[in-house]
């Protein structure tokens, strides 16, 4: 059972107990200090009273704000050494992560990579850490906050000689008529908006209280932002895709389970111009151009009734819209963003047929290098047929025309030649810098005559519920730091003995505040100024008096 | 309730649920990787064959139904393709369906290859990934062996081995 | 004239007046008590002459900043030189709240000159009006940059008030670990000196020393060094005539011209050493020795105040733009609010450091002297992330 300290006052204080809830008896003192430690108000945090069961024990761990700060610390270092070498998000996308950071930072790099500092975010011993440092700030907050709001809401107007006299403001008056000074200060206090209560002749002023829960609601603030962290990895909060899509295409929008449809109409890439009065000299430093612009000319579409996978929806559209960096597409809590892009890949390849013998055209084609047909019409008897088609040629282990995939990164055709004079056809193998015809010798020939490339576009598409959860927690935290911090709890006490007046101040910070307020006090009311006794035994020390 | 113990339920309930959003949090970290796995429903789809018929996958419910996905340019695929299409010729097409997914490519690639491996069973194209990205392919082949429910009965990754391999597979799936 | 001109001539004018104004609040507390026998403030006349001066060169540092403003059609703190001359902007208007607020002449005699300091630092740097980059392009240039430089003016005015704490209260009578860490950090103060002067010394003689090397993106390029080189390119090529180098720079440093940094950062090291104790030796004391007979007019807990009240004011405010307004725009240019890029990260390392901070004042009781040590980490911190992370460690934010 928990024993309650009764102090001289009749207030009954919960175990632990420093200053006497109500009237501020300092109740375990430390007789040497000259001036009280004010600390939560002397009041006794929970976690001190009793250590029964495993739990209480775990609590009392957390409570501590020694092992809060390290906890801050800890993640402090971790992030720091994170930032040394590069996440593995951010290495070059060719790189194996499993040999990169060996191979480009050496023995360093490898010990970074095992302890998953490589990953750090995603480690399951920093994700630990954070969750006990919300821990942390949750159970420290409780155990402050509960006697914290009990002290403050204790407080009797009286307090306790020795509270008085060891404050860091202390002064005493000797008054011919102190009630009517009491009087004067009663007034000035209240014109300065401090709440003024009185009782015996005493008075008390107070202002700014709520200045004390600012670091409550902060820390309210801070785990909601870690709750809307950890709520990412909820199913359906956090949709995070790529579309790469090239100019005419239409593909479904990713992540919007084919609701969404997007055509990209045109990727613009724009630089500055070299020649710009403004930027000539930075531009000619930068040694090449400087880019202006990045954006895709879309037209989104929404697909109407639940279409299976994979089937022809019937599109309706949205709208149209331009999206460039820092100016994303959004509809329907998406976010589509103009991420990246790739200029000028291959499209069409246009070909002639030409006779050899005397290097007469006979005609065009245009090859689509993602969607070839099979015959190209080219009238008065010529024809061509694609026998085969390989986007991303090599030759393979047999020797054989082979595709390693199906961009088109160097593309080879095999074309029959259907000509008058030929009407079994000629075959002809072509790829980049090559031209062979693998049946002997031919008299026609094809021959590249043009080009089509086309941008593609890069788009990530976001929808993440949790903004809003973190940004609330933001808010709250900044509301509460901005409480706490631009705003100061004063206090000053008031105490008859005899014709003497003493006068008591504190304050949680900004002492040159209150010290303001309080020249204006002694001003009005004639009472003598208190004396700072920190300045004062600072003062004395450095001109070799007694402290 | 006592006091003291009230303190002391608040205290295991505010432990507990911090303990259980760190384990829930570093489970959803590990698990992240979404896959189409055992035991799933295999997502419905309609896809064109080359010849333009649309094929649904739910028209196939009481029967089995092996559904493979692969490209021309990819040389596992390639490898088990003749195995496929031994197994198509003698199969009982009354109970069990093989269906091919290619991925992505044009009319012309799909044709030629068919062509070229004499492949009589039926393939459907998928365009716009939109099918393979459902069921997160990563490595093609994939292989989907699906009873006649609609239930995943087995995801092979990689080549298949042998026509053995596949029959065998198919008599555990056959209804 | 040209608005560029009229910016640089404001620029060199705020230098000049916050240099006077540093003299004049040294003057100010020179040799004074911090009370006299009816309480009142020593050198208050002198302080408000000083404070005058301050405004005018305040004016003239506002006056560069529209007239740049306007001579590039955007606010001009997108690069290093930019950014880092609006930093000190920031940090001498937070003196000015704190002057206003306090009536106090300790707290100019070492935020002038760390404000003069970090102007020629930033001076150093490519003044070409540029133009922005897609991801810059946004109003939150203005909000998030302008209230990050403010809320870390704010906090180094806590760093420059807790200096003068440690500077009035440290025991100089013996060498003492204490004394040791205040030498480093008046040390580290002129190694910034002689950063500018050798930097400005070899950009009047030109100098120029070319190395073929491989960049930081795999390529094949000319690196120009304009400091003789102590440390070359790793695996480097010297094309042209020129000193050394002497060592090659390590290989895993991979900022955009990292080596040539490098060489920077060691010819600064050097000759901070050889300017502190040319210093030294005039003095024939230590640096901190001599600035403490200076300061003996100053308050000690009247610093402590300020610098504490510094970080409450200035930490919501960096909270606010380096984490918040950071992570909208974030959100907006880069797709994510919040991505680890190194900038990110070390803006949140000096968040949760001054946390650190605030949790050791509020709930251990640190004042004084501790809390001052603490204060001037922190402003290592900040210059950490100004300096090191735009220069060394490669990331989103390098152009700044």
């Amino acid at each position: 059972m928990s024993q309650d300290i009764v102090c001289d006052c009749g207030h009954k204080n919960p175990e632990g107990t420093i200053l006497c809830e109500a009237c501020g008896k300092p109740l375990k003192d430390d007789e040497t200090k000259p001036i009280l430690n004010m600390r939560y108000e002397g009041s006794a945090r929970r976690s001190q009273t009793y250590k029964k069961t495993p739990i209480d024990k775990i609590w009392n761990f957390f409570s501590s704000v020694k092992v809060g700060i390290t906890l801050i610390i800890l993640v402090l270092i971790a992030v720091a050494i994170g930032t040394i070498f590069p996440q593995d998000v951010y290495i070059p996308a060719n790189a194996d992560p499993e040999t990169f950071y060996k191979d480009q930072y050496g023995i360093l790099g490898e010990w970074y990579k095992a302890l998953g500092f490589d990953h750090l975010y995603n480690s399951w011993w920093f994700v630990i850490l954070l969750g006990l440092l919300g821990l942390s700030i949750i159970v420290a907050s409780i155990d402050r906050f509960v006697p914290l709001h009990r002290a403050l809401k204790n407080q009797k107007v009286t307090r306790h000689d020795r509270f008085m006299k060891k404050q860091r403001l202390f002064g005493v008056t000797l008054s011919n008529s102190p009630e009517k000074q009491l009087e004067m200060a009663a007034k000035a206090l209240k014109e300065k908006r401090y709440r003024v209560k009185e009782e015996d002749g005493n008075l008390f002023a107070e202002k700014g209280r709520f200045s004390r829960w600012g670091p409550y609601v902060n820390h309210i603030g801070l785990i909601i932002v870690l709750i809307g962290g950890m709520l990412r990895f909820f199913p359906g909060m956090y949709t995070n895709e790529v579309l790469w899509l090239h100019e005419g295409e239409t593909a479904s929008v990713p992540g919007t389970h084919d609701q969404y449809y997007l055509t990209n109409h045109q990727f613009i890439f724009q630089t500055y111009d070299p020649d710009d009065k403004k930027y000539k000299e930075a531009l000619k430093d930068a040694g090449g151009a400087i880019a202006k612009n990045y954006q895709s000319n879309v037209t989104l579409y929404k697909a109407e009734g639940h279409p299976i996978l994979g089937e022809e929806p019937k599109l309706k559209k949205v709208k149209n819209a331009g999206v460039r960096v820092n100016h994303p597409l959004k509809f329907d809590h998406y976010q589509l963003f103009q991420s990246d892009y790739r200029l000028g890949e291959l499209y069409k390849m246009n070909f002639k047929l030409i006779d050899k013998r005397n290097n007469q055209p006979h005609g065009e084609i245009s090859v689509n290098l993602f969607n070839p047909k099979r015959l190209y019409h080219l009238g008065k008897g010529f024809r061509i047929k694609l026998l085969d088609y390989f986007p991303d040629f090599y030759f393979n282990k047999k020797g054989e025309p082979a595709s390693k995939s199906d961009n088109p990164n160097n593309p080879a055709f095999i074309f029959k030649m259907y000509s008058p004079d030929h009407p079994k056809g000629e075959t002809n193998f072509i790829a980049i810098k090559k031209n062979l015809e693998p049946l002997g010798k031919n008299d026609y020939k094809m021959v590249l005559s043009g080009l089509k490339t086309r941008n593609v576009s890069g788009f990530v598409v976001k929808r993440d519920f949790t903004i809003w959860i973190v940004f609330a927690g933001a808010i709250i935290f900044l509301i509460g730091v901005a409480q706490g911090m631009y705003w100061n709890h004063r206090r000053i006490w008031l105490k008859r003995k005899g014709d003497d007046i003493w006068m008591s101040a504190l304050t949680n910070k900004n002492w040159y505040g209150l010290k303001k307020d309080l020249h204006y006090l002694t001003g009005e009311s004639g009472l003598s100024e208190p004396v700072d006794r920190l300045e004062e035994k600072i003062y004395r020390q450095e001109r070799g008096m007694k402290a | 309730m006592h006091p003291r113990k009230k303190r002391l339920v608040i205290r295991t309930v505010i432990i507990l649920l911090l303990a259980a959003a760190i384990g829930f949090t570093i489970y959803q970290i590990f698990n992240k990787d979404k896959t189409v796995a055992t035991g799933d429903k295999a997502p419905d789809f309609v896809l064109t064959d080359v010849n333009g018929h649309q094929v649904k996958l739910s028209d196939f419910k009481g029967k089995a139904v092996m559904l493979n996905f692969w490209a021309t340019w990819c040389d596992p695929c390639k490898k088990e393709m003749p195995y496929i299409e031994n197994v198509y010729k003698t199969l009982n097409k009354k109970k069990i369906v093989i269906l091919a997914v290619n991925i992505g490519e044009s009319q012309f690639a799909v044709q030629n290859f068919m062509d070229k491996y004499h492949i009589d069973f039926p393939i459907v194209m998928d365009k716009n990934r939109d099918v393979t990205d459902a069921y997160h392919i990563g490595p093609i082949p994939t292989t989907f062996f699906i009873n006649k429910d609609g239930e995943i009965e087995e995801k092979v990754v990689g080549s298949m081995p042998s026509e053995k391999y596949i029959r065998q597979k198919l008599s555990e799936i056959e209804p | 004239m040209s608005m560029v001109k009229i910016s640089s001539i404001c620029l060199l004018a705020a230098f000049i007046l916050y240099t006077l104004a540093t003299i004049i609040f040294t003057v100010a507390v020179t040799g004074k008590k911090f009370r006299n026998k009816s309480g009142e403030n020593a050198g208050k006349w002198i302080g408000r002459f000083g404070f005058i001066v301050t405004i005018i060169g305040f004016i003239a540092q506002m006056g560069y900043f529209f007239a740049r403003w306007s001579a590039e059609g955007h606010v001009p703190v997108s690069n290093l030189f930019e950014y880092t001359t609006f930093f000190s902007m920031m940090m001498v208007f937070a003196f000015m709240i704190i002057y206003i607020i306090y009536r106090n002449n300790g707290v100019g005699v070492l935020t002038l000159p760390i404000a003069v300091v970090i102007i020629a630092y930033a001076s150093v740097f490519p003044h070409e009006v540029e133009p922005l980059i897609p991801a810059l392009q946004s109003n939150w240039l203005k909000v998030h940059v302008t209230t990050v430089a403010l809320g870390e003016g704010i906090l180094s005015l806590s760093a420059a008030t807790g200096l003068v704490y440690l500077l009035r209260v440290v025991d100089q009578s013996k060498p003492s670990k204490k004394t040791f860490w205040l030498e480093f950090v008046m040390y580290s103060i002129t190694v910034m000196i002689a950063f500018v002067i050798i930097s400005f010394s070899f950009q009047a003689a030109h100098y120029n020393e070319k190395f073929k090397w491989i960049n930081e993106k795999g390529n094949e390029a000319v690196l120009v060094y304009h400091m003789p080189a102590i440390a070359g390119p790793y695996e480097g090529e010297k094309i042209s005539g020129g000193f050394g180098p002497l060592f090659p720079s390590p290989s895993w440093m991979n900022g955009v011209e990292a080596p040539r940094k490098f060489n920077t950062v060691i010819w600064s090291l050097l000759g901070g050493v050889v300017l502190y104790w040319i210093i030294r030796l005039i003095l024939r004391q230590r640096i901190s020795a001599a600035l403490q007979k200076i300061l003996k007019g100053v308050n000690p807990p009247l610093m402590d105040e300020i610098s504490y009240r510094s970080v409450a004011i200035g930490f919501p405010i960096f909270t606010l733009g380096g984490l918040v307004f950071a992570a909208i725009w974030a959100q907006q240019a880069w797709t994510r609010f919040w991505g680890w890029d190194p900038k990110e990260v070390w803006a949140l390392i000096t968040f949760l450091f001054y946390a650190a901070y605030l949790h050791f004042r509020l709930s251990r009781g640190w004042h004084g002297e501790k809390s001052a040590w603490l204060s001037v980490i922190g402003f290592v911190i900040i210059m950490f992330n100004l300096v090191f992370v735009n220069l060394v460690i490669a990331g989103l934010h390098s152009y700044a």
